[in-house]
Order: structure tokens, then C-alpha cells, then sequence
């Protein structure tokens, strides 16, 4: 389990880019985000109308000691709360539509976005980063952005209908409560600060706790060899000290904020008695209207209250909202040229049937590669090879051998020099017009959550089960397959977990022939297997590459033995190439490889109990 | 105590047990948060009081209603009109009250966080401190990531109740009862009206929540799916583009990003349905309280000021009633949640047996007649030998041969079953697990290092840092230079926030530091095996000459290391098949010779196999 470790949100300046493409998302949903606003509109005219009713009846019916018309004010009061129910429907219902779709749309333009992107991207990138982008920073976004709207409408319809409500009364009693404004903004906005910070300190502390468990129980065993748990737990308190320290902090804080605005706001209810009693003895005012003050002054603060915490739930999105948005508008190093897209289609949409047939030719033309910044991996690098060929490669790790496979899979481009493919420059072709003829089988084999019918289909999606199934035959896996309890109905778990690695080897192997590819391009593992596994696959590699045009990063003896050609790479250049048979009398390099690995195979055979294969 | 611990982890009783122990320490703040909490709703109550008062009788002019004492007090100084006059004792009686209440709930909150904070604290150093002490077989099995989740989110839920919800959920019945009665006193056929519409918001809201947490669970499924499957992309881009899946990936991804912003919709209107039917509910009552009051006003029943009294007493029974369903859905998580916390709590922590012993640790090591098994089927099996005090012995064996189990029970991380196992003469079983753990060093093929700098991780049995000292080990282990050529040199971070380190270099940081500290006996449980063999005879030279007199195990296959051993002993499947000098053994048929001519015959054999092919 990895934790990623989140960014922290640092305050900062208006982004006015930013807001427009967040605009532009927004906008999608215009027509939610009108009604929301009308019925945070009505909301607010209900808030501030309440209150006058209840100021009315009481001058009205109670006042003048008599009950006609009392059915219609009931009724009209019942309208007024129930429109303020169903404006609490709407808002939230509107606001999450708003909040979902708006982190639906950002996701799916960053996927696309994602799926084009070249290799180079994901090399620098962990995954760890994407998925934050992908989940968390766009559900921030979109959260604060409807809930913000739901907040700053209301705050705003209901101060502005209550100031004038409140002066159309008696402006004298308006300007008491005003006058508690400033103060209250000014605490509001001091506490809210101080709060927020002390929060992320909190979230800090929590996450560092959490670290700390993650290592506890992870390092377990370790901490016993070493005889270090009494020293783990007394530095383990001094985390969940500062824990309990940063949290009491920010809860005093809120225990200081909310009594202060609170009595601050008993000023402005005081003023009103002290001087609204005078008004109601000699000026006239009456006991309705002066209670229409009394309770008005209980709530005319919060959207106050509100505004600073608002503002910094803003802020905080604009800095998620920076990173989606670049990841959005990052630029694929590797495209088709719009000459390429126009004649065979893009990803999504390709033209089939402009394709040329793959023969699998394939030569590397004075080629260069340099990964970005960094030093050349390959300098004029020159190589032929005719269809059907079967291409060994080794060499130690960094020598360049996992990059002429990339190459060839034109996950990256040549920086100078060309690659043919059946003679024409493969960048003249589309990427998915090559990739449709690959067939492509990783070191360690990357299932997709599903049955293992579904993994095996990913190779050819229009494949029937029979095909499926011949393809399993054809790699031996069907043995296993038919010998588990639902066969190819059996769920892989999340990645192909709940398969060994032998069998999701075997998987990943159905899987890239049953596209029947022109080109096919094997990543051998280097984990030893059960011998058993071990022959299967040995197996499924010979039916894989007969007749195919083949590059083996190999591992395994039989593979090396086997192949036509044996390129032995060294600082990206080729030391040593021939046939096996040439190249043990040779003496060289691959003598030296290839004995190391012999001994290595032999011994695992032994230690784990199985004959010496002759 | 007839029933076991285990048994009665799931019974609320129980749990509610648990977390009264943990509350020690606590208690009286609670306590007075409670008291603090009871008078600050009864401050609450009297202002409306006086408000009526003031609206009646000091404005309205209508005789003083208010107990006899109060009547009085205010006549002797002049009485109602009196007041009229001088309405600013009015204001400043209000604000006397709020600024009382406002010093009293700062208090509560504080002493409610700080009680919370602290049973927190030492649930977490509970756990942690178990954890630590729990068998090492115990953290084999154990599933890291649920363990997290109950030291983590687990207790983040007990957290949360306890610091807020617990005290309010005594502080609202309090509340509804004292309203109740007040209300009563004013009009009894309204608050009996109102009264019996209460139980349908609290019903709704209970039952609504359910629904809510189920749908909360479907979304949270949706969201899950959605995470796989952006996961899978992410990882497996090679695939993807290798095959040129790009569009059939986008239609996957659009189907769960769909799905899950349906379940998100359909989450909040089911919020949508709470808040505005709980309005609704609550609208009512307040109405019903609103016309019959005004009514009842209007012909002279009640008074303006009782009006507004029983209008504000009802809001404030009416507010708090709504979120009481929420808080016994959390009440019951955290029941729930405590549960899961005691499930590590329970379990038995290792101990080193009755009255351990302190022993030099210098002496011989016998082995005699050892049997051990993690279950039934034995892993070692009627194994005797005996290591002299500065011998060499090296283990080889076959996979699942038992030798890691072998080297794991003279650290006590196991106790075997039969046999007798001792050091200098004395049981292995006596032994305090604390001394031998810190005098038997050993370097598992897997070591964990701790996510903190290279230096701290190789000092991390120095009490106090001896910088040359951890250099020197280092250069043992043959890491010095590795460490000296990265940027930060040995203040690089390892593990999850900084470098990582491929498996040899990890191997060599363990065992530099392992050979840092003292050690009777040092074990290299295969902990060489991803250094290449060259570092492999450096670092095994430099050892040599450093740890002159201890006593040495090492599990290996590599024959180079083996046949420099005194003594060699072969393991198959929990048995010693094979002991001896390397002479010894090659001269006579079994596992070391194969291996030994695997090693040394590869060109012949290579040769026949090639003419096969």
C-alpha cells in the first residue's frame, strides 16, 4: 500500500486563467446552476419575509385583538415555508448535480487527455500524482465551486433583502445593527485565518500519525530483530503529543470564535432593545416591528460569518484546480501528423480500412535517442531486420535494450534518424496502425480487473469465445483456466491479483496472440517460476513467435538458444551479434551472460527440488 | 468473566466498558463540559423570559408576571416604568447573559476537546504500543492496510463522537425536557399539539439515514470502481497503447465516471429529500404553534410576551430534535469502530516466559532434537547440531527447506515445540526475548528500513550518535560510497517520502545496521542475495576481519560464500541432510555437490545441452 503524499494549499494570488477554464466548466451546467441560484434567491426573500409575518400578526391580529383574516395569513405563511423546503430541495439537489457533473466532465477531458499523452509523461509522473489530480483535486473543484455558489447567493440575497426590509422599517434600528458589521468581518475573518491554519497543521500531524502506523506494522518484524519497539512507541508519543497539541489549538480557537461573534452580535440585539424600546414608548414604532429587529438580529450575521471561510475554500480550489487544469492541457509529445490522422484516423476513430497490411520489415536508420535531459541512450544506431525474424536482446540493465523495444512500440520517437517499417518511416503511419499490430507481453504481466475471457479478449475485441479459448489452447493455458471453478468466467481480482504470476504470464500471452500481430515484442520475466509454469511458457513463447517478426528481451536460455538472431547491447551500442552457437565461440560478452545464467537456472532447478532438465 | 474477551468484543455493553477505561484521566472533565452544558441551556431559557417581560410589562404596560421575588426587587427600585425609562439595564442584562453563556460554552468546548483529544491520544499509543508488542507470527499473518484503517479511521470516528456529539446528545434531551415542561406552563393544549409531532421528524430522520448510509455505500463502491479503473489505466499504459486500446479504455472509464456521478446525484437527492422533508416536518408544528398562538394572543389567552416565548422555547426544542437521528447513527459507528479497536487490543502480547533470564550469549549453541511448526505440518524436524563459540556455519538449503524458520527461533521470533535449543548452556525458552534480541543480530533477505534518513536508519540502535562509528559500518557493508554519491549523501531519506534504494543497497544499509551494535551472534538470513558476487567477497572479507570471535550464520547459495564457512549444513525439507567442511561435502553425493557442479561444470554441460538443442 502507498500513501501519496498530498500537496499542501499555500495562499495565493487570483488566477483569472484559471477561473475562466473553470467558468467554461461550469457553464455545462448552466441551467442547473440557474435554478439553484433562483432558489437560493426565493431562499433568501423567504428568510427575510418570515420574520415580517410573524411582525405582522402580531401588530395585526394581536395588537388589535382580533382574528379576521387569520386563515389567509395561515395559509400564505404555510406557502412561504413550504416554498423555503422545496428551495432547499432544489439547491441541494442542484448543487450536487452541479458538484458531480462538473468533476465528471474535468475527469473525463483529463482521461482523454491521459490516454494520448507519450510515455515520457508517464516515466516523470507517478501514478500516485494522477489518481490525486484525478480524484481529489477534481472533487475539491467542483465541491467548492457549487457549494460556494449555494453560500455566496443566499449570503448575499438575504443581507441585501434584510438591510432594506430593516430601513424600510426604521432606519435608525438598521444602522444599530450595521454598525455591529465591521467588527464582527473583521473578527470573522481573523478567526477563520488563524482556524484554518490551525487545521492544516492538524491534517499535517494526522497524516504524519498515519505514516507512523503504516511503518509500525509494516517494519513490524525488523523492529523486533533490533529490539526497537520501546524506542518506536516513546517516539511515536511525541507525534500523537504534537496531534493532541495542534488539535486542541484549532479547537480553542473555534471554542474563542464563535462565543465572541456571538456577543458581538448580543450588542447589536441590546442596541436595538435599548433604542427601539425608547421608539416604541414615544416614536410610534410598535412591538411587532420592534420584534421583527429583536429576531432578525439573531441570524443578520452569518452569512458574515461565512464569507471567510468561503474565500479560502475558493483559494484552496484554485490551486486544485491549477494542477487539473494543466494536466488537461498538457501536450502529447508523440502525435500523428494531421496528413497521418486524415488518411488512417485517430484513436478514436480510425479509418480501418485505409490500413496497409503489416508485413514486418523493420529497420533502424541511423538512429539517436536521448530520453528529455537527458544523455543519448542510443547514437546512430543501425539495424535490419527481415519479417519473421526472432530477435534476442541482451545485455545488462541501463545498456539500452529496453529502449530499442520502446522504439520499435514507438512508445518513444527516434530523436534523429528514422525507423522503417515495411521500408516507410513509421511515423507516416498512425500509432494505433501500428499498435493493432503488436503484439506486446510485459516483464511482469498487467491484467486489467475482470474474467479472464474479458483480459483475453483485450487482444482482439470482436473475438469470439471459441477464439478466445484457441488461444488459450494454442499458450496452454486452458488447462488452468478449465480447472478453476467458473473457468473463463473466474474473476482476476484488481490487477490479476488472485492469479499467480505464472498464470497471468500465461494470460498476458493468450492475450497478444489472439491479435494475431505482425510484430511481436517480449519483455521475458526475470522471477524464477514452478518448473511446471516454466515448460508451459516455454511452450507458449514457440507457438507465439512462428512466423512472427519477434524482439525477445530474454532471459530465459531456451528463448536465447532459440532465436534467430542474438543482439548482446552494451552503453547502446551492439558489442556482440550472431547465433547462439556463434556467439559461445565467440568467448565474449555473451559467453560470460550466458554461463551466469545458466548457473543461476541450474541452481534454483536444484534448490527447488526438480531434476536437472537435459 | 465467564465469558472470554473475544466473545464479548461485538456486545455494546462492552464496548461501551472499553471506552469508559479509556475516558481515565478524563472523567471530570466531562463531568463539569456536562454541568457547564446543563446551565448554559438553562441561561437560554431565561432570556426569553425576560424578553416577554419586557414586551409585556415594561412596554406593553400590563401587570408584572414574574415570581414574587423578582416583583418585588424591581418595585423597590422604582418599578416597570422605572425601567420604561431606563431601557438600557434591559440591553445590558441581555448582553450580561450572552456574554455569560459565551464564557461558559468557550469553557465547555474546551474541555470537551481536551478530553476528547486525550482519550484519542491514548487509544492511538494503545494501539501503537500493542502493536509493537504483538508476536512477530502475529505480523506475518496480518493485513496491513485493514490494521491502518482501525488505528486510523477507526479511531478518527470515536474521535469525532466524543468530542462533540456525546456531550450534545445529553445537552438536547436536557433541553427537550426542560422546553417541554416550560411550554406546558404557558399552554398545555399546544405543547401537547407540538409534542406529538416530534417523533415523526426523529422517525424520518432515523430511517431516512439508513437509506442514506446504504446508498453512501453504493457510491463509495462506484467510486471505487471508477479509482480501479483509472488505477489499471495508469499502471498498465504499455498495455493499453501496445494494443491500441485507447478507445475501448475511454468507453470503460466513461461507463464508471457515469455510474458514479448517478450514484453522487442520487446521494444527494436523497440529502435533498432529508433536509427539505425535515423542514417540511418542522414546519408544521411551528405553524400549528404560530396561528393558534396568535389566536389564543388575539383574544386575550395568552399575552404578547408568552407568545413570543412559547414561539421561541418551541424553536429551540425543534432545531436540536432534527440532528439527534444523525447522532445515534455515529453513536452506533463508533460502537462499531471501538469493536474494531479492541480486536487488537485483545490480542495477547509476547512475553518472554517466567522469571527470563540474562545469560552471556558467547557461549556454544546446541540444537538438540528441534521440532517446530507454524501449524501441524512440522518445518523442522528432529534437528541437532552444535556451533562452537567463533565458528562459521552456513546453512544451504532448497526452497522451503525451513532455514529462515531455522535462524528465526535463536531470535526468539518463534519458540519451537520439542527439543531443546540452548546458549552457554542455558534453554533458549528462559532467555528474556529483549537481551537475546539485542545480542542476536540478524539481517533478514527482506529488511524494512524506517522512512527517515540513511544515517538515522544504520544509528538506529545508537542511544547516542556516533557519526564515524555508523561510517565505518557502512564501509563494511561496502555502502559507504553508494551513500557518499547521492546528492544528500547520509541524509537521504529512504522509503515512502524519499529515494528508494534497490534491493542490494537496501540489504547492505541492514547489515551495516545490524554489525553496528555489539553482537554475540550475527545471522545473514540470505541477505546477500541481490548484491552481485564480487560485493558479495568485499563485504564478507571486511567482516571477517571485523567481527573477530563471533559466532556466525550465514544462509546462502552461493557456493563462493559457503565453502568459506568452518562448517556447512544442508537442509531439506526441515531435515539436516548434509554437515561438513566444503571438502567434506563435495566428496560425496548430494545437494552441495550438485550445486557445486552446477557451478563449476557449466561449460561441459553447456556444450552436450547445446548439440541437444
Amino acid at each position: 500500500m502507498s500513501y501519496f503524499q498530498e500537496e499542501e494549499y499555500k495562499d495565493q494570488k487570483v488566477n483569472f486563467g484559471t477561473w475562466r477554464t473553470i467558468f467554461r466548466y461550469a457553464m455545462g451546467y448552466k441551467r442547473h446552476i440557474i435554478t439553484l441560484m433562483s432558489a437560493m434567491i426565493v431562499s433568501g426573500v423567504v428568510d427575510v419575509a418570515l420574520p415580517m409575518l410573524n411582525s405582522y400578526a402580531i401588530d395585526n391580529f394581536i395588537g388589535k385583538q382580533q382574528t379576521a383574516g387569520l386563515w389567509v395569513f395561515a395559509i400564505i405563511y404555510f406557502i412561504f415555508q413550504m416554498s423555503s423546503a422545496g428551495c432547499v430541495f432544489l439547491f441541494c439537489d442542484q448543487a450536487g448535480r452541479v458538484e458531480t457533473g462538473m468533476s465528471h466532465d474535468i475527469r473525463k477531458d483529463a482521461f482523454k487527455k491521459l490516454q494520448e499523452l507519450s510515455f515520457s509523461y508517464y516515466d516523470k509522473t507517478p501514478v500516485g500524482y494522477i489518481m490525486a489530480r484525478m480524484t481529489s483535486d477534481a472533487q475539491r473543484l467542483a465541491d467548492t465551486i457549487a457549494w460556494s455558489l449555494v453560500d455566496l447567493t443566499w449570503g448575499f440575497v438575504f443581507m441585501l433583502g434584510a438591510l432594506i426590509g430593516m430601513f424600510i422599517v426604521q432606519w435608525q434600528l438598521a444602522l444599530v445593527m450595521l454598525a455591529v458589521l465591521p467588527p464582527i468581518a473583521v473578527v470573522s475573518v481573523y478567526f477563520q485565518k488563524k482556524m484554518l491554519r490551525s487545521y492544516r497543521e492538524v491534517r499535517k500531524a494526522n497524516s504524519r500519525i498515519t505514516g507512523a502506523f503504516n511503518e509500525g506494522i509494516m517494519g513490524a518484524r525488523t523492529t523486533k530483530t533490533l529490539v526497537r519497539e520501546r524506542k518506536n512507541a516513546q517516539e511515536f508519543s511525541v507525534l500523537t503529543g504534537s496531534m493532541k497539541e495542534h488539535s486542541i489549538k484549532a479547537a480553542i480557537f473555534s471554542a474563542i470564535y464563535w462565543p465572541i461573534v456571538g456577543t458581538l452580535g448580543s450588542f447589536a440585539t441590546a442596541g436595538v432593545l435599548w433604542l427601539g424600546g425608547v421608539q416604541v414608548q414615544c416614536m410610534g414604532l410598535s412591538l411587532g416591528q420592534l420584534s421583527y429587529f429583536l429576531t432578525l438580529s439573531g441570524y443578520f450575521f452569518e452569512p458574515i460569518m461565512n464569507m471567510a471561510r468561503i474565500f479560502s475554500d475558493l483559494q484552496s480550489s484554485q490551486a486544485a484546480a491549477e494542477r487539473v487544469i494543466n494536466l488537461v492541457n498538457s501536450m502529447p509529445e508523440i502525435t500523428d501528423t494531421p496528413a497521418v490522422i486524415a488518411k488512417y484516423g485517430d484513436v478514436f476513430t480510425p479509418h480501418r480500412d485505409q490500413w496497409e497490411a503489416l508485413r514486418g520489415d523493420i529497420t533502424f536508420e541511423n538512429v539517436t535517442f536521448r530520453y528529455t535531459g537527458g544523455e543519448k541512450v542510443l547514437d546512430t544506431f543501425n539495424l535490419s531486420v527481415r519479417a519473421g525474424e526472432t530477435i534476442a536482446l541482451v545485455g545488462e540493465t541501463g545498456s539500452g535494450k529496453s529502449t530499442i523495444v520502446n522504439l520499435i512500440c514507438r512508445f518513444y520517437e527516434p530523436t534523429s534518424g528514422r525507423i522503417l517499417i515495411d521500408g516507410i518511416d513509421y511515423k507516416e503511419r498512425s500509432q494505433l496502425w501500428l499498435h493493432s499490430n503488436l503484439g506486446y507481453v510485459l516483464q511482469s504481466p498487467q491484467l486489467f480487473s475482470g474474467t479472464i475471457r474479458e483480459n483475453i479478449r483485450y487482444g482482439d475485441l470482436s473475438a469470439t469465445d471459441a477464439q478466445v479459448e484457441e488461444a488459450a489452447k494454442l499458450v496452454g493455458a486452458h488447462g488452468f483456466i478449465s480447472r478453476l471453478e467458473k473457468g473463463y468466467d473466474t474473476d482476476v481480482g484488481e490487477g490479476g491479483g488472485r492469479l499467480s504470476t505464472g498464470e497471468k504470464q500465461l494470460i498476458s500471452f493468450a492475450r497478444a496472440i489472439l491479435g494475431r500481430p505482425s510484430i511481436f515484442v517480449l519483455d521475458e520475466a526475470t522471477s524464477s517460476i514452478d518448473t511446471e509454469t516454466e515448460q508451459h511458457i516455454q511452450h507458449a513463447i514457440e507457438k507465439i513467435l512462428e512466423g512472427r517478426t519477434s524482439f525477445i528481451v530474454a532471459h530465459r536460455l531456451s528463448t536465447i538458444r532459440n532465436a534467430d538472431r542474438i543482439l548482446v547491447i552494451d552503453h547502446g551500442k551492439v558489442i556482440e551479434s550472431g547465433s547462439h552457437r556463434e556467439l559461445m565461440e565467440l568467448r565474449g560478452h555473451y559467453y560470460e551472460l550466458y554461463t551466469n545464467q545458466f548457473r543461476d537456472e541450474r541452481e534454483n532447478a536444484v534448490l527447488s527440488g526438480v531434476a536437472i532438465p537435459q | 468473566m465467564a465469558v472470554p474477551e473475544k466473545g464479548r468484543n461485538h456486545l455494546n455493553r462492552y464496548r461501551l466498558k472499553v471506552l469508559w477505561n479509556f475516558s481515565k484521566g478524563s472523567r471530570w472533565l466531562y463531568v463539569i463540559s456536562l454541568m457547564i452544558a446543563f446551565s448554559t441551556t438553562a441561561i437560554s431559557f431565561i432570556w426569553p423570559k425576560v424578553l416577554s417581560f419586557i414586551m409585556d410589562s415594561v412596554l406593553g404596560g400590563a401587570p408584572m408576571a414574574a415570581p414574587a421575588w423578582v416583583i418585588n426587587w424591581i418595585n423597590r427600585y422604582g418599578g416597570p416604568s422605572f425601567l420604561a425609562s431606563n431601557l438600557w439595564i434591559c440591553a445590558l442584562l441581555l448582553i450580561f447573559f450572552n456574554g455569560l453563556n459565551s464564557l461558559l460554552s468557550y469553557f465547555r468546548s474546551r474541555f470537551t476537546a481536551t478530553a476528547a483529544e486525550s482519550i484519542a491520544l491514548r487509544m492511538r499509543e494503545a494501539l501503537y504500543g500493542r502493536l509493537q508488542r504483538l508476536p512477530y507470527d502475529y505480523h506475518v499473518k496480518a493485513e496491513t492496510g485493514d490494521l491502518i484503517q482501525r488505528c486510523t479511521t477507526d479511531v478518527e470516528t470515536v474521535r469525532r463522537f466524543i468530542s462533540n456529539e456525546l456531550v450534545e446528545m445529553f445537552r438536547i434531551v436536557a433541553m427537550f425536557i426542560l422546553a417541554a415542561v416550560l411550554l406546558w406552563q404557558i399552554h398545555p393544549m399546544m405543547t401537547l399539539l407540538t409534542l406529538l409531532l416530534m417523533p415523526s421528524l426523529v422517525i424520518f430522520s432515523a430511517i431516512h439515514l439508513k437509506k442514506i448510509d446504504r446508498q453512501f455505500s453504493i457510491t463509495e463502491q462506484a467510486d471505487g470502481h471508477l479509482s480501479t479503473v483509472m488505477q489499471e489505466n495508469f499502471t498498465g499504459v504499455r498495455v493499453v497503447r501496445a494494443f491500441g486500446r485507447e478507445a475501448f479504455e475511454e468507453e470503460k472509464f466513461s461507463t464508471a465516471n457515469d455510474d458514479f456521478r448517478a450514484q453522487g446525484v442520487k446521494l444527494n437527492r436523497l440529502f435533498a429529500y432529508l433536509w427539505s422533508i425535515n423542514d417540511v416536518l418542522a414546519a408544521i408544528p411551528t405553524l400549528i404553534v404560530i396561528v393558534l398562538g396568535v389566536s389564543f394572543a388575539a383574544n386575550g389567552q395568552l399575552s404578547l410576551g408568552e407568545f413570543l416565548v412559547f414561539v421561541s422555547y418551541q424553536g429551540m426544542m425543534m432545531w436540536p430534535i432534527r440532528s439527534l437521528g444523525r447522532m445515534l447513527g455515529n453513536m452506533s459507528k463508533t460502537m462499531i469502530a471501538i469493536g474494531r479497536i479492541n480486536d487488537i487490543l485483545i490480542q495477547k502480547e509476547e512475553t518472554s516466559g517466567e522469571n527470563p533470564q540474562k545469560p552471556d550469549l558467547t557461549g556454544e549453541i546446541v540444537f538438540d532434537n528441534v521440532t517446530f511448526s507454524y501449524d501441524e505440518k512440522p518445518v523442522l524436524e528432529n534437528i541437532s547440531f552444535t556451533i562452537h563459540p567463533g565458528e562459521t556455519v552456513a546453512i544451504l538449503g532448497s526452497t522451503g527447506s525451513g532455514k529462515s524458520s531455522l535462524v528465526s527461533l535463536l531470535q526468539r521470533l518463534y519458540d519451537y515445540q520439542k527439543g531443546h535449543i540452548t546458549i552457554s548452556g542455558v534453554e533458549l525458552t528462559h532467555i528474556d526475548k529483549d537481551h537475546l534480541r539485542s545480542r542476536v543480530g540478524i539481517v533478514l533477505q527482506e529488511p524494512f528500513l524506517y522512512s527517515r534518513s540513511i544515517l538515522d536508519n544504520i544509528g538506529i540502535t545508537q542511544d547516542v550518535r556516533d557519526e564515524e562509528a555508523i561510517y565505518e559500518a557502512a564501509r563494511v557493508a561496502a555502502v559507504h560510497d553508494v551513500i557518499t554519491s547521492f546528492d544528500q549523501g547520509y541524509d537521504t531519506v529512504v522509503g515512502e517520502r524519499g529515494v528508494t534504494l534497490s534491493g542490494g543497497q537496501k540489504q547492505r544499509v541492514a547489515i551495516a545496521r545490524t554489525i553496528l551494535r555489539e553482537n554475540d551472534i550475527l545471522i545473514f538470513d540470505d541477505s546477500l542475495s541481490a548484491v552481485d558476487t564480487q560485493t558479495d567477497a568485499a563485504i564478507r572479507k571486511a567482516l571477517a576481519q571485523r567481527r573477530k570471535g563471533i559466532t556466525t550464520i550465514i544462509i546462502s547459495h552461493r557456493i563462493s560464500t559457503l565453502m568459506e564457512a568452518d562448517r556447512i549444513l544442508v537442509l531439506e525439507q526441515g531435515r539436516i541432510t548434509e554437515q561438513g567442511t566444503h571438502e567434506e561435502l563435495i566428496a560425496q553425493p548430494g545437494l552441495y555437490r550438485k550445486i557445486w557442479d552446477i557451478q563449476n561444470a557449466v561449460e561441459q554441460e553447456e556444450t552436450a545441452a547445446g548439440e541437444g538443442a
